[in-house]
């Protein structure tokens, strides 16, 4: 807990001092219109940092033995992170490239995880995995008219 | 004069149309209260986007009655399962809990629905008599007076939010900073995007509510390896109207948790304390207090009753301020700018119709919303019976369409990613999140607030002690600030009188 603390609260002094570094570049005095870009950012991360040094200080005077998560406890954590990164990679990937589109790749993510981590029956995973994209689709694309990212497949049933 | 505008409202709560929504908005929202991960904020924030082209009054009144399903959500698993699905649910369960596991959860939830509705109920009243007068007031309010309710909105949670208040101001900083980045709209300059043109549209504040509340939810309970044995729900008019027999006997705990929350709950973050406020005082004026804990009725109806009376009157400083009292009501601040609305006291005389029908769609949504939960219960429940393993990727999804929706871009489902990671973290060091989202959403009003007070005045922040409302209103938020510092050296001055003043005793 202690080290996750200590990082936390040096990420934020950092964080402080990125900020103060740009606000200055801006101005944070008195422009011709009143207080300048810099301004509110620049006193913002001032007091970021000074509350950081504080808490870097409390996490220096306090004891504390309790892990902030033990190793076979993070592994479900992991489990749910990996996939849901492989899943936003598999519907649009940054850069050029085109992906599945994301109700494909929700198909596939869920499909994948029910297997991996919960074991289920083949024939619910297939039916879930097709049934669930098909129905969010029905609702979001055609009921409420909100357009997600589309790959091969939709492009193919003439989405 | 408040009469025939709440009547103006009725006339359009009370049309089919928007009773429909309302009742898709209660099942919607008992639903979202319900599953993990989905309380709500979140559930709000996912479903902003789909109201976009919708007319705004009816917008408000689907995210409204999402969030009174969502109230009414959050009993359902306190009671059945043990596990309170909002903060202020916690007191519910020390009560609701046991009662259920004596077979008696019929009891236990007609209890915790009905105590929610009169709960409910006692704010939507009273916010239909002082919202009015409350706008009126605000009306005069200039630059100073809004920077100086928005700094009393934060220090409250520094002062009175409990927990580390170093932490709460650093969450409250980092909302700020994070709506600082991008277009300044006043001078036009980038601010903080260091060349990356992915940072210039800056962070919404509804990818950051579905990261942290939804996602960072969804990893801590996965951690805890969280599985939903719920106790069984016998549910039937008998035991509703059995329940409604035994309730008019604890109407002082009724009134006294409706007082309690309504007072709490237009201040941020006040749900929380005034449910376990109510529940103590209850508890300390019963004439069984050692069956609390163990399946009383009164500790269900007392938490219960508070926590939906500071739910509603979290609305109240919404419209009449633009100030939000807790992240749902933030979400749907937001969701007023995004319909073309300027959330305030000019509300009430630019969009009666929207301000009205809204209260009056608080009444409606409320009645239609006791009566959903009583009759579908058991489905409810059943939803926490669907194995985690398809739950958890399910949320998932929606959340990231939820994400993607807002802007139609990636990187937003890129940044509820990562929101999701710090508000894992977050969760798990004690750095609340409520003020982040709060900051997030209000950043550039305060801001905008704050300059113009400063312009006002030359630069001199002299301005927000020399107008009397202003210096009145900042002199209690400096004082909620130092709260925390003033603690313990106020402690050491009244224990030093005491044991100066204890020999005269003897």
């Amino acid at each position: 807990m202690r080290g996750i603390n200590f990082v936390t609260a040096g990420a934020l002094m950092l964080m402080g001092g990125i900020v103060i570094y740009d606000a200055l570049r801006l101005g944070i005095g008195w422009g011709t219109e009143g207080p300048q870009s810099g301004f509110f950012p620049f006193w913002l991360a001032a007091i970021l940092v000074a509350i950081s040094m504080m808490l870097l200080l409390q996490t220096l005077l306090q004891r504390s033995e309790k892990p902030f998560v033990t190793g076979e406890r993070f592994v479900p954590v992991l489990k749910v992170l990996g996939p849901l990164a492989g899943f936003i990679v598999l519907t649009d990937p940054p850069g050029p490239w085109s992906g599945l589109g994301l109700y494909v790749a929700a198909g596939l993510y869920l499909g994948f995880y029910m297997r991996w981590v919960g074991r289920h029956d083949w024939r619910a995973v297939v039916a879930l995995s097709l049934g669930i994209p098909v129905i969010t689709f029905l609702i979001f694309e055609t009921w409420f008219l909100v357009p997600m990212p589309k790959g091969p497949v939709e492009t193919w049933f003439g989405y | 004069m408040g009469l025939e505008n709440l009547l103006l409202g009725f006339q359009i709560a009370l049309t089919p149309t928007n009773i429909f929504i309302a009742l898709i908005g209660i099942l919607l929202g008992t639903i979202i209260g319900v599953l993990p991960g989905l309380g709500g904020a979140n559930g709000v924030a996912i479903l902003l986007p789909l109201t976009f082209t919708m007319p705004p009054t009816s917008a408000i009144i689907l995210l409204t009655s999402i969030y009174w399903g969502a109230l009414f959500g959050g009993a359902i698993t306190s009671i059945l399962f043990n596990i309170p699905g909002e903060p202020w649910s916690v007191a519910t369960t020390f009560d609701g809990y046991p009662l259920a596991k004596e077979g008696q959860s019929g009891q236990a939830l007609t209890a915790a629905f009905t105590s929610s509705f009169v709960g409910a109920f006692f704010s939507i009243v009273l916010i239909t008599l002082f919202a009015p007068l409350l706008a009126e007031v605000a009306l005069r309010f200039g630059p100073p007076e809004f920077f100086a309710i928005q700094l009393l909105t934060f220090s409250s949670f520094v002062g009175l939010g409990g927990g580390n208040p170093l932490k709460s101001l650093a969450t409250i900083l980092i909302g700020f900073i994070l709506s600082t980045v991008g277009l300044d709209i006043v001078t036009g300059q980038l601010r903080l995007t260091f060349g990356f043109t992915d940072l210039m549209k800056g962070f919404d504040f509804i990818v950051a509510v579905i990261g942290l509340f939804g996602v960072g939810e969804i990893l801590l309970s996965v951690e805890e390896g969280l599985r939903f044995q719920g106790a069984k729900t016998i549910m039937n008019m008998r035991v509703v109207l059995d329940t409604w027999k035994i309730l008019p006997r604890y109407y002082r705990t009724f009134i006294r948790g409706s007082i309690i929350g309504f007072w709490m709950g237009f201040k941020p973050g006040g749900a929380t304390p005034a449910s376990f406020m109510s529940y103590a005082f209850a508890k300390r004026f019963s004439r069984h207090p050692e069956r609390f804990g163990k399946g009383e009725i009164e500790g269900i109806v007392a938490p219960e009753t508070a926590a939906h009376a500071a739910g509603v009157a979290a609305i109240l400083p919404m419209i009449t301020l633009g100030i939000p009292g807790s992240p749902t009501a933030a979400v749907m601040l937001g969701g007023l700018i995004i319909w073309g609305l300027q959330p305030g006291p000019m509300l009430f005389i630019d969009k009666p119709d929207f301000v009205w029908g809204l209260i009056a769609s608080m009444y409606t949504g409320n009645v239609i919303g006791v009566i959903v939960v009583l009759a579908f219960v058991p489905f409810f429940a059943a939803i926490l019976r669907i194995p985690f393993a398809i739950l958890t990727p399910l949320i998932i999804v929606i959340c990231a369409i939820g994400s993607y929706a807002v802007h139609n871009s990636m990187i937003d489902i890129w940044y509820m990613l990562i929101f999701g990671v710090i508000g894992y973290i977050f969760k798990k060091l004690d750095y609340p999140l409520a003020p982040l989202v709060l900051a997030l959403v209000l950043g550039d009003m305060s801001e905008n607030a704050l300059r113009q007070s400063l312009i006002m005045s030359q630069g001199s922040l002299a301005i927000f002690f020399m107008r009397p409302i202003a210096a009145v209103i900042t002199a209690l938020a400096i004082f909620f600030f130092l709260l925390p510092a003033l603690t313990p050296w106020l402690r050491k001055v009244r224990g030093l009188a005491t044991r100066v003043a204890a020999p005269t005793h003897d």
